[in-house]
């Protein structure tokens, strides 16, 4: 199989683990990723909130590169830059008026024919592929799944599965060997990009987060945006400060959970680069691997 | 050549306002075979109608043309008036100038001049009438009503006592229909059973009422007067000709825990059964899916597994080999009477364009319930005796929260309509449960109050004064368990501030949907339903119970959501009406249906194939001796609705529709 590819800003910067841990997975799914060349920022948060049309032409510009390589979709893992690019699909597709704005701005050959897949859309097609290479069963790792604001929403835009309560990330973890936990934090806010400017917000919301993912029993948090990652992980030691919260709670981009059970080594999926270590995690994964690999010299 | 007179009506301003009604009247003059042609404000007011009739007297005219509104509309009333003047109704014509021109054009001078083509194209028809009687069939005087919950009672009841026999079909063990699970009813809150049930007894006492309970619609065939109607009786596995209804089967049923259909899965019943205790008929039924014996027999199990209650029955009534069976029942007119379902609101939909509330953790939160499990919650009758409890713990709830337009109102869901009864039952709830839980707090979450009727909003105002509801308008976005609660999550549009609730129960007020297996029973009757499967009226201001179909009613929330009152006032208007049908012995209706030239009919029956209502029939063409020369096809002229299909596909061209020959339509083409 092969998908284009759109890192966006973040998986070059920030979340170069989620980077790198996605193009280890892919390999070894058999997922070749084509990145679209020369492409340019998907103008989440500054250009869409300042100007309507920017918002939508400089994702349509990357989608347009796309199409020029002969591309039919682009695999978006951030979900910020999923909901630009899927959004600005959405609007050529429906807003006439736009739709000619943004073809004159962008001077490229484009027929909004280049789908748009987010990684929970791309890894829950693959879920069979995924049990069938899994080496390492995270058996009785208890995970909760956040999607955050941006993956699922609005339904309109997004539409790939139930925008109230989805389940495609629960499946995908399911098919690792890890138990998803029943919870009801998935879908809320975790303060964006407002982790600079309102930081104590962003502590405040990651708090609540935090506390129900303990309270429905669960030992990582999996999450498939950059931001979320970010505001969950590095803003954590804050969160822990106050609120009765002492268990510090690894967390997780799914790719790199998908390339633990797929056997691959947790320093190459960039497991170090986390401000919250998930060294218990690993350790306990290493124990249960070690029985399996006995089993295979034997 | 002919003596038309043309009658333009101004319909008011509706007519008049785009279309110069004296010029139309002035041109139409000047045609050919027109004698008198004048334009006048209110046709079909008193003085307009006198305005024909005169004509026809004075002027001798031998056709007539108005110009006004929709046939649909008022072809009654000018054929009337011509009648009345001594002229054959059926050669009075109008020509539509209000829907087809004035309502949807705007330019003065073309709409005026359409309506001039107009005016031509019936005149020239007209030319081409005939003069036609009216068909006279005979009618069979009972009726049928299909549902026996209230709207069927009371459609049942009034038929009845008008003096005609009814056949009461109910496909439930019992009659009652939903009304039998209500606790209260709004807005007077006396008790449901007590109004209900005396009726109930009243319909299985009535000499003229033949129920039949635990049986379905199998097939229609006739029309209107003469429907054969062949109707399922399905086994009870009971003989209802010796059971007393004394309930030692019930006592001794081994399987106790199903779930009670009565009670919304709240309460438990055995596998042989009476679906409450004052139900009519008081005859058990044994569900087969859930009862030992059959169950063993599904598997082939050769022992029989039980038979406790053929034992302890005293009268011999058990009968585990009892088949379904068929009646044939021959009526003049039928009641559609099914009622609604509510929305179940699950993650899991049946049809792709519902989506369900998995947010609101219905069907995995057991202290999340919809209104008419409420309802037994409440009801004297209902698995807690009548006191308000939680499903999960029967404790007590302190804090109530309600949601309304749970489905209605959002597109986004699947379902647009208001299901109007929410607003006043979940008043109702607030207020019961004010009064049972003394402290409790009710909390209701809606979008618009709809509360008009008589004493309605006073209602609900009751509920907000004096019960102490709050009422917040806005929606909730999701709940979840939170330990021993549910937290609700909601927004408060007019304080504009999002509001967090741990509630101990909360109840949904779910959309009314109609009942599952209409849309195979509309077919049956060739009766039309819209987009959600409710049942189509023939028009929804001037005949709200009658359907498209002649002879064929509706009543109740089969047709649209509907409350008790509204069911009962639809109800009894469908049995005036049948008792209309039925005060003659003779049926009259419009002869506009096609006639088979059996001179020129080769008996191809291609119309027998295309006839939409069954209508053809074949019948031997014979010679003076009485020698058969071949089979021709003929028209039941109670059966035909003239639609005029057979005679497009007639390849002889035998086959002409009265009032539409092809004469009549080409002349009128060439008019244009």
């Amino acid at each position: 199989m092969k998908i284009g590819y759109f890192p966006g800003c973040s998986l070059h910067a920030t979340a170069r683990e989620f980077d790198e841990s996605l193009r280890l997975v892919a390999a070894a799914l058999d997922i070749e990723l084509d990145e679209v060349q020369d492409w340019a920022c998907c103008g989440a948060t500054s250009a869409h909130a300042t100007n309507h049309a920017l918002g939508i032409a400089l994702p349509a510009r990357t989608l347009a590169l796309a199409q020029r390589q002969k591309l039919d979709r682009v695999l978006c893992p951030c979900a910020a830059c999923y909901n630009r690019l899927a959004t600005a699909r959405h609007a050529l597709a429906h807003d006439k008026k736009t739709a000619a704005q943004v073809q004159s701005i962008l001077g490229l050959a484009f027929d909004n024919s280049v789908g748009v897949v987010s990684i929970a859309e791309m890894l829950s097609g693959v879920t069979a592929e995924i049990r069938k290479q899994t080496r390492v069963p995270l058996t009785d790792v208890k995970v909760a799944c956040y999607y955050g604001c941006l993956l699922v929403r609005p339904p309109d835009v997004c539409g790939f599965e139930d925008a109230e309560v989805p389940s495609s990330l629960e499946s995908i973890v399911s098919a690792t060997g890890a138990a998803p936990v029943k919870w009801s934090m998935a879908l809320e806010c975790c303060g964006g990009g407002f982790s600079l400017s309102r930081t104590a917000s962003v502590v405040r919301l990651g708090r609540l987060i935090l506390r129900a993912a303990r309270d429905a029993g669960a030992q990582i948090i999996v999450v498939a945006c950059p931001m979320c990652h970010s505001n969950l992980d590095f803003r954590q030691r804050a969160m822990l400060e106050r609120g009765g919260l002492n268990q510090p709670m690894p967390v997780l981009f799914l790719s790199e959970l998908v390339g633990l059970s797929l056997g691959l080594d947790p320093d190459r999926l960039g497991l170090r680069r986390h401000f919250v270590s998930p060294q218990p995690l690993l350790d306990r994964i290493s124990a249960s691997k070690a029985m399996p690999e006995r089993r295979e010299q034997a | 050549m002919s003596r038309i007179g043309v009658f333009i009506c101004h319909c008011g301003e509706n007519i008049g306002r785009t279309v110069d009604c004296e010029r139309v009247a002035q041109t139409a003059g000047e045609l050919p075979g027109v004698a008198h042609s004048v334009d006048y404000k209110y046709m079909c007011s008193d003085p307009g109608q006198a305005l024909i009739k005169q004509a026809i007297q004075e002027m001798r005219l031998d056709g007539v043309v108005v110009g006004a509104c929709s046939p649909h509309m008022h072809e009654k009333t000018f054929r009337r008036a011509a009648a009345a003047a001594g002229l054959n109704p059926f050669l009075c014509e109008m020509a539509n100038l209000r829907e087809h021109c004035s309502w949807i054009h705007e330019d003065r001078e073309r709409a005026t001049r359409k309506a001039i083509d107009l005016t031509r194209f019936i005149v020239e028809k007209v030319k081409f009438n005939r003069p036609l009687s009216t068909i006279l069939i005979p009618v069979e005087r009972r009726a049928l009503v299909i549902g026996a919950g209230i709207a069927g009672i009371q459609a049942a009841l009034d038929i009845a006592d008008g003096g005609r026999e009814v056949v009461l079909v109910e496909k439930e063990p019992s009659i009652g229909g939903h009304m039998s699970q209500l606790s209260e009813t709004f807005p007077t809150l006396d008790c449901s059973q007590c109004i209900l049930t005396p009726r109930m007894v009243e319909v299985a006492q009535h000499p003229r009422i033949k129920l039949l309970t635990y049986s379905e619609v199998e097939s229609v065939e006739g029309y209107i007067g003469n429907f054969q109607v062949k109707i399922r009786k399905k086994a009870r596995s009971v003989d209802e000709t010796r059971c007393n209804g004394c309930g030692e089967c019930l006592k001794n049923c081994p399987n106790k825990k199903i779930p009670s259909e009565f009670d919304q899965g709240l309460g438990l019943r055995t596998a042989i059964y009476v679906p409450f205790p004052q139900a009519v008929p008081n005859i058990p039924v044994i569900d087969r899916t859930n009862c030992a014996l059959f169950r063993g027999r599904a598997k082939g199990v050769k022992k029989v597994v039980c038979g406790k209650c053929a034992e302890v029955c005293g009268r011999k009534a058990i009968d585990y080999d009892q088949q379904d069976s068929f009646v044939t029942e021959n009526v003049g007119a039928i009641v559609v009477a099914t009622g609604y379902e509510l929305y179940s609101i699950g993650k899991e939909q049946e049809s792709q364009a519902l989506r369900g509330y998995g947010e609101y953790g219905y069907g995995t939160i057991p202290d999340v319930i919809d209104g008419l499990q409420f309802e037994r919650l409440a009801s004297a009758s209902g698995p807690t005796g009548g006191k308000i409890l939680r499903p999960s713990d029967r404790r007590e709830p302190r804090t109530v929260v309600f949601l309304q337009c749970i489905g209605s109102r959002d597109p986004a869901k699947g379902i647009e309509y208001c299901s109007k009864i929410c607003c006043m039952y979940v008043a109702k709830h607030a207020m019961l449960f004010h009064h049972k839980v003394h402290g409790g707090k009710a909390v209701v979450f809606y979008m618009d109050i709809r509360a008009g009727g008589k004493g309605y909003d006073e209602f609900v105002r009751r509920a907000i004064e004096e019960s102490r509801a709050l009422y917040l308008r806005g929606r909730v976005s999701r709940m979840y368990r939170n330990g021993e609660t549910i937290r609700v999550h909601g927004f408060d549009t007019l304080s504009g501030e999002p509001v967090v609730i741990d509630a101990d129960m909360v109840v949904l007020a779910t959309a009314m949907r109609a009942q599952p297996g209409i849309a195979s029973l509309a077919q049956k009757l060739s009766v039309s339903y819209d987009q959600h499967g409710f049942l189509n009226e023939a028009h929804p201001k001037l005949r709200p119970v009658e359907t498209n179909t002649a002879g064929v009613f509706v009543a109740g929330a089969c047709q649209a959501p509907r409350d008790i009152p509204d069911s009962v006032a639809m109800a009894s208007a469908a049995a005036s009406k049948v008792l209309g049908l039925f005060s003659k012995e003779l049926l009259e209706r419009e002869p506009l249906i096609a006639r088979v030239d059996r001179a020129t009919c080769t008996g191809c029956f291609q119309c027998e194939r295309v006839c939409p209502y069954g209508a053809i029939e074949r019948k031997p063409l014979k010679d003076a001796k009485g020698r058969l020369i071949r089979m021709v096809a003929e028209v039941n002229q109670g059966v035909c609705q003239g639609c005029g299909t057979c005679q497009a596909t007639c390849p002889s061209k035998s086959v002409e529709l009265e009032g539409f020959t092809d004469e009549q339509i080409y002349a009128a083409i060439n008019a244009l």
